[in-house]
Parts: structure tokens; C-alpha cells; sequence
């Protein structure tokens, strides 16, 4: 891998070659889940287990965003008995766990993705559809 | 909602206070060049409110109906009945009373107001790459187009699940998602389109809709033991039932009301406890899917946990899924070679209306090219002339430009939906409102993908049309076969209609109204059920399939429909 790239250097140079798209899989039924299957567009750009090693991380968080247990049921029944008027006050878990996955992507693009030319978008800005990877172009950025 | 108003936009009677384009040397675009939000490029046939924070049906249906009804029967309550009855029995009535009220009116007003479920739309990027994937096994080397194919299969729980392709938002449905014609969007989990609530219900508002009509049953069925009681009282004082409500004639009004709705609510809500025990879809109900009605042993609900309990408290108390559309954060300012009309809106109408069929907005030119977090996060956007922009989306979608701009406190996300206390109706889940348009703060939120504007593609905007209420009332035969399935259905009194088309584009249209029938519905007449026009008809293959509705559809109606007949034949033409 000859260039390196940084977060900045991609954003403002670098012009996106081509996009690949993780689907959803729905095997486990509706829950948020994306395929681990490796595309074959970045058999070139990255290793296939530090892929899988992030989209399985994904998947685990939303899990635990989606879980259902005793907190997500405490947090159910009391919105329940407030008419959901706590909605308006409270952050919901859901929304906690979110935080934490933009974090986590990010975290990763400037880590590990960005030096390969490649960027995660969080699937959120997707409709929880898809999580896109940009490719971009490789070329030499220069000295930064 | 006093405070909020909309209005819709005629392009051409817009007034422009400023020239059309914005010379980029400006380095401080005027209040019209203000970014839009996305729920005015919202391709969908929903109407917003309090720029962006409420969300509604195109059509409100009967909803002003349901909420007059149930604001004056409660009214004539508390003024008429009240004072008797706390007089003689207890002043624990109207404290009962008004809780119920109170748990009716929010839960209903959440129900209208809240984002049910809705997909949004594929980016081009992303549909391409769908048809790309179809295409490649297919391996049509020819330059014919040949439409993806409509379905694709899947295995759940050990179920064969279809999934099927939606032409107008141009993906692959999830399981359980339905598109609805009325609204014209995909909505996960969709259960039914419902005209007294005036909203699709789906994922998201199901539990406010269980609560709604749980509390309203309640509260029907209190009032109208109160009033009896009161009724009562008075004849066995005075002179007679006559003249007992000779001298509280709001009784009577209120009888005959909830007498009405009782058996209908009541029936609607055993009803709907039933589907949230076995974790179905009013939907699914309807069609079947998992009843097994072709005899096999091996259709059964995939989703059900097989428990009552667990399904119970998984569909109403489970975690409260986030809204997908992002109806306030900005619309990204990539010029998408897609983009069209560009239309200037006022800033200061920020409650505007966009109904898809008028405009198609077309996002600033990439010239004028700040980040859209930076622009968004401030009430000055200033371009930032030294930070030259790919040409892709990339800074739309990349939740990590956050990181460039100097990024704000990070509760500033949270901060809108705070003043907003005022315009009354309620709440709306707060996860929507979290998702405001500051984008930096809170880089979870800063959702700027460009599904807004690219997405709709040419479905979103076109072709328009009336999505057609069709008035249906339901046939003898589909109250009996609803009554057959239905283990906890209660009365006559609650009949469902729904009208399903079956073309060959694979769009499931699925309407179905409930009718909660009050005294004032013999009133309405023909108009009892709204279902939707799917016409397929119109654009394709006459209805196959089961059109049990006796009232023929409207072919007029259905513009989604005829919007994916004119896409297909377009890419045919590729």
C-alpha cells in the first residue's frame, strides 16, 4: 500500500471512485443486522477479518440497542404509564446505543479505513439499510 | 398546533426576494439561500409541521372527527354529568375521567403525529447497485433492460420469506414493510393506514395506537356507565326516565355516542390484543400469511417469540425504534446530476408545506459549498471557500465531519425540541426531534445522506395524482372471513375493509381502516371507510388476486402506481 491517507486529506482530495453496499440480512428476522459477507470490490483495499471484525461489532451494538430485557422493559412500561411524555425529557436507549455507533465508525474511518482510501458511512443516514463504503481514488496526496 | 400553519407552495408565485443565484463571492447568504430541511424535500405524501417536528398523512382523514367527537362527548361529561354524579356518589369520577381523557387525547395526537415507521428512499447509488446485483446472476449481456426481479427470498426462523422490491422507493422491502399508497412511503411493519387517526400505523406509533384505543375503550365504556348511573339517579328522583333527561339532555347525546363506540373500540381493542399476543400485523392477519391457510403445518408466525408475554411486552414495551427519515436535519449540498427545479423558499415560511408533486428541490450549487454541518450548525453559513469539495456526496454521508468544524457543545442536538413546549399537540418522540439539524454536536444525529433529494428519484415527484380515498364499505363476506379468523373478535359492529391488489409489480398496497362506529357514523354515510386506491389497474395488469371489496377501485387513483409503470418503461428504454 503505497499512500497513506488521513481523514482530511480524503474529504477535501480524494474523489470517490466507487461506493460498495452492505445489505441487511434478515436471517434473524427484523432486527438491525448487516451481512458479513466480504465484497469482492475491497478484496484489494482491506483485510477481509478486519471487515468482518467491524461489521460484527456493528451488528453486536445494534443488538444491544434492540435488545429486550429488563431495562428496555422498565423503560416501555414507564413511558407507558406516562402517556410516552417521557419521550420528550428522556433519551432512549436506542438513541444512547446510536451514539455509541457513530462513535464506533468513526473511530474506525480514522483508524483503519481512511489510511486504506475507504470510508464507512453510518448506516443511521441510510434508513438502517445499507452501510455504505466510498471507495476513493488512489492516488498520491503529497506530503501532509 | 395553533402556532403552526402550512401552506403550499405555487412555484411560480413565489416571491423572490433575492435574484435567483447566489454569486459564490457572498459570504453571507441571504435568508433565502437558507439550507433546507429535509422534510421539505421529503419525497413521500406526508405534510409537516412546526418545521419538520410533526408529521401527517396527506390526507388527515377523519381525524378533526375522531377529536371533535371525543372532545365534546367528555366535555357534555364534565359539565353535565359531573356535578350529579359527584354530588351523590364520589368526586373519584371525574378524576378517573380526566386521566382517561387526558391518556386518550395524547395518545391519539402521538399516534397522528409520529413518524410510524417510514423507509426512506434509496439514493441512486444505492438503487443502481441493487439492479447492478440482479443483473449480474442474470447475466443479460443484451442492452435490453430487464427489470430487477420482484422478489427475492429469504429464510427466518426456518420460514420462507418473500422480499419483495418496491419500484417507487427502489429497494427491497424488509420483511413485515409495507408501502402505503395513501402516504406514498414504505413503513416498516406496517399494520394499517387509519383515517380517524389520520396516519399510517407502523412500527413506531403502534404502541401509541394500542394505548389510544385501549384508553379510549376505557373511557367510553366509563362514560357511558357514568351516565347511565346518572340517568338513573335522576329517574328514580324525579318523575321518570323522561324527564330525567328532559333535564340533562347532553346525556342523551353522550349515550347514544359512547352506546356506539362502546361496542366498536371495545371489539377493536380485543381485536388488536389478540395481534399483539401472537406478534402479527393487521396486515398479515388480513392476508393470512401465516394462518397456514394452505393446510401446511409449516407456516407459522416467524416472528412470534411463542410466548404471549414475551410478544406482549416485545410490541409494546420494547426499545423505541429511531426515526429513519430525519425530517429536520439539512439537506445535504451536493449537486446530484438528478437535481431539477430549484425552488427558493422563504425563509421565514418555515411551517411551508412541500407536497412532492409541486417541487423538486434541487440542492445548492456545489459553488456555494459549505459543509452542511458547519452551515447547519450556525444561522450564518458561511461558505468555506478553502475547503474544496469532492465531488461526491462524501460530506453529506460521512458522519465524521464532525470533526472539522469546530464542533459546538454537544447537548445542542437536544436543544430543539426543548422550547418547544408551546404549540401544543404533543410530543412528539423525542428521537425525532434529537435528530435535529445540528449536526456537528452530536455526530450520531448528523444524518446528511442525500435520500432527501436524489432518492425520491423520479418517483418521488411525478407523477402525483389523487391517491384516490376510496370509499369502500365491506362486503358481508369480509366481515364473516373476518370474523373466522379473528379468535377475540367481538361484534358486528367492527368491520374491516380493505381493498388488495395483486399486480404484477409485486406492490403490496395494503389499507385497511378501522371503524370505530360512534353515533355520529350512521352520518357519515357512504364515506365509513377510507381505503386506498392502489390502481394498479390503471397502470398495469388489471387486479388479480384478492379484491374483495365489493365497490370497485378508482383508476384514477394511485399516482405511486402509475409513477412505477412510467419508470419502468423508462429504464426499459435504456
Amino acid at each position: 500500500m503505497a499512500e497513506t491517507h488521513s481523514l482530511q486529506d480524503l474529504r477535501q482530495q480524494a474523489a470517490i471512485a466507487s461506493k460498495v453496499f452492505v445489505q441487511r440480512d434478515y436471517t434473524s428476522g427484523t432486527i438491525c443486522k448487516f451481512q458479513t459477507k466480504f465484497p469482492s470490490e475491497l478484496e484489494t483495499r482491506i483485510d477481509k477479518q478486519q471487515f468482518e471484525e467491524t461489521i460484527q461489532t456493528l451488528n453486536n451494538l445494534y443488538a444491544e440497542a434492540e435488545k429486550l430485557g429488563g431495562k428496555s422493559y422498565l423503560e416501555g412500561c414507564l413511558a407507558c404509564l406516562t402517556a410516552y411524555t417521557i419521550f420528550l425529557c428522556m433519551e432512549t436507549h436506542y438513541e444512547k446505543v446510536l451514539k455509541k455507533i457513530a462513535k464506533y465508525i468513526q473511530e474506525q474511518n480514522e483508524k483503519v479505513y481512511a489510511p486504506l482510501g475507504l470510508l464507512l458511512t453510518d448506516p443511521i443516514e441510510r434508513g438502517l439499510r445499507v452501510v455504505e463504503i466510498s471507495i476513493y481514488e488512489d492516488r498520491s496526496i503529497g506530503s501532509r | 398546533m395553533k402556532n403552526c400553519e402550512y401552506q403550499q407552495i405555487d412555484p411560480q408565485a413565489l416571491p423572490t426576494p433575492t435574484p435567483t443565484p447566489t454569486p459564490p463571492s457572498r459570504p453571507c447568504p441571504e435568508k433565502t439561500k437558507k439550507q433546507q430541511r429535509k422534510w421539505e424535500v421529503f419525497p413521500g405524501k406526508n405534510r409537516f409541521y412546526c418545521d419538520g417536528r410533526i408529521i401527517v398523512a396527506r390526507q388527515s382523514g377523519v381525524l378533526p372527527l375522531t377529536l371533535g367527537l371525543i372532545l365534546v362527548t367528555s366535555g357534555l361529561f364534565f359539565i353535565f354529568d359531573c356535578p350529579f354524579l359527584v354530588k351523590h356518589l364520589t368526586c373519584g369520577i371525574p378524576v378517573i375521567g380526566g386521566v382517561l381523557f387526558v391518556f386518550v387525547v395524547i395518545s391519539l395526537l402521538q399516534t397522528s403525529f409520529t413518524d410510524p415507521g417510514i423507509l426512506p428512499r434509496a439514493t441512486p447509488e444505492e438503487a443502481a447497485d441493487i439492479e447492478k446485483q440482479i443483473d449480474n446472476p442474470a447475466s443479460s449481456s443484451s442492452s435490453s433492460y430487464r427489470p430487477p426481479p420482484r422478489t427475492k427470498e429469504i429464510v427466518i426462523n426456518q420460514q420462507v420469506v418473500k422480499l419483495k422490491y418496491c419500484f417507487t422507493c427502489k429497494i427491497f422491502r424488509p420483511p413485515r414493510t409495507s408501502h402505503c399508497s395513501l402516504c406514498d412511503n414504505c413503513v416498516e411493519r406496517f399494520d394499517h393506514h387509519c383515517p380517524w387517526v389520520g396516519n399510517c400505523v407502523g412500527k413506531r406509533n403502534y404502541r401509541f395506537f394500542y394505548c389510544f384505543i385501549v384508553s379510549l375503550s376505557f373511557l367510553t365504556a366509563f362514560i357511558f356507565g357514568c351516565v347511565t348511573t346518572h340517568l338513573a339517579l335522576r329517574s328514580q328522583d324525579g318523575n321518570g326516565l323522561v324527564y330525567a333527561l328532559q333535564e340533562s339532555p347532553a346525556s342523551a347525546l353522550e349515550l347514544v355516542v359512547c352506546f356506539f363506540s362502546v361496542w366498536s373500540i371495545l371489539g377493536l381493542s380485543g381485536f388488536h390484543t389478540y395481534l399483539v399476543a401472537s406478534n402479527l400485523t393487521t396486515n398479515e392477519d388480513i392476508k393470512g400469511s401465516w394462518s397456514g391457510k394452505s393446510g401446511s403445518e409449516d407456516t407459522g408466525n416467524p416472528y412470534s417469540y411463542n410466548s404471549m408475554l414475551t410478544n406482549c411486552c416485545a410490541v409494546l414495551c420494547g426499545p423505541m425504534p429511531p426515526s429513519l427519515i430525519d425530517r429536520r436535519g439539512y439537506v445535504p449540498e451536493d449537486a446530484l446530476p438528478s437535481a431539477t427545479v430549484e425552488i427558493q423558499l422563504p425563509a421565514a415560511k418555515t411551517e411551508v408545506n412541500v407536497t412532492v408533486q409541486t417541487s423538486k428541490v434541487l440542492l445548492e450549487p456545489a459553488s456555494r459549498s459549505p459543509l452542511p454541518s458547519a452551515s447547519s450548525s450556525s444561522s450564518s453559513p458561511s461558505s468555506r471557500p478553502q475547503e474544496k469539495k469532492p465531488p461526491g456526496s462524501l460530506k453529506a454521508k460521512s458522519s465524521l465531519k464532525a470533526k472539522s468544524p469546530p464542533k459546538p457543545p454537544a447537548p445542542a442536538g437536544k436543544d430543539s425540541p426543548r422550547p418547544r413546549t408551546s404549540s401544543a399537540p404533543a410530543p412528539l418522540a423525542a428521537p425525532e426531534d434529537v435528530s435535529a439539524a445540528m449536526g456537528p454536536p452530536d455526530p450520531a444525529r448528523s444524518r446528511q445522506g442525500s435520500t432527501g433529494a436524489g432518492g425520491g428519484g423520479g418517483g418521488g415527484g411525478n407523477g402525483g395524482g389523487s391517491n384516490g380515498g376510496i370509499v369502500n364499505t365491506s362486503s358481508p363476506a369480509d366481515k364473516r372471513r373476518h370474523h373466522h379468523r379473528s379468535a377475540k373478535r367481538t361484534h358486528s359492529g367492527h368491520s374491516h375493509s380493505h381493498n388488495h391488489n395483486h399486480n404484477h409489480n409485486h406492490n403490496h398496497n395494503h389499507s385497511h381502516a378501522h371503524k370505530p362506529a360512534n353515533g355520529a357514523a350512521p352520518a357519515l354515510g357512504a364515506p365509513q371507510q377510507a381505503t386506498l386506491a392502489p390502481a394498479s389497474s390503471s397502470a398495469t395488469s388489471t387486479p388479480t388476486g384478492r379484491k374483495r371489496s365489493s365497490s370497485s377501485s378508482n383508476g384514477t387513483g394511485g399516482g405511486s402506481h402509475r409513477r412505477e409503470h412510467r419508470e419502468a418503461k423508462l429504464i426499459s428504454q435504456h
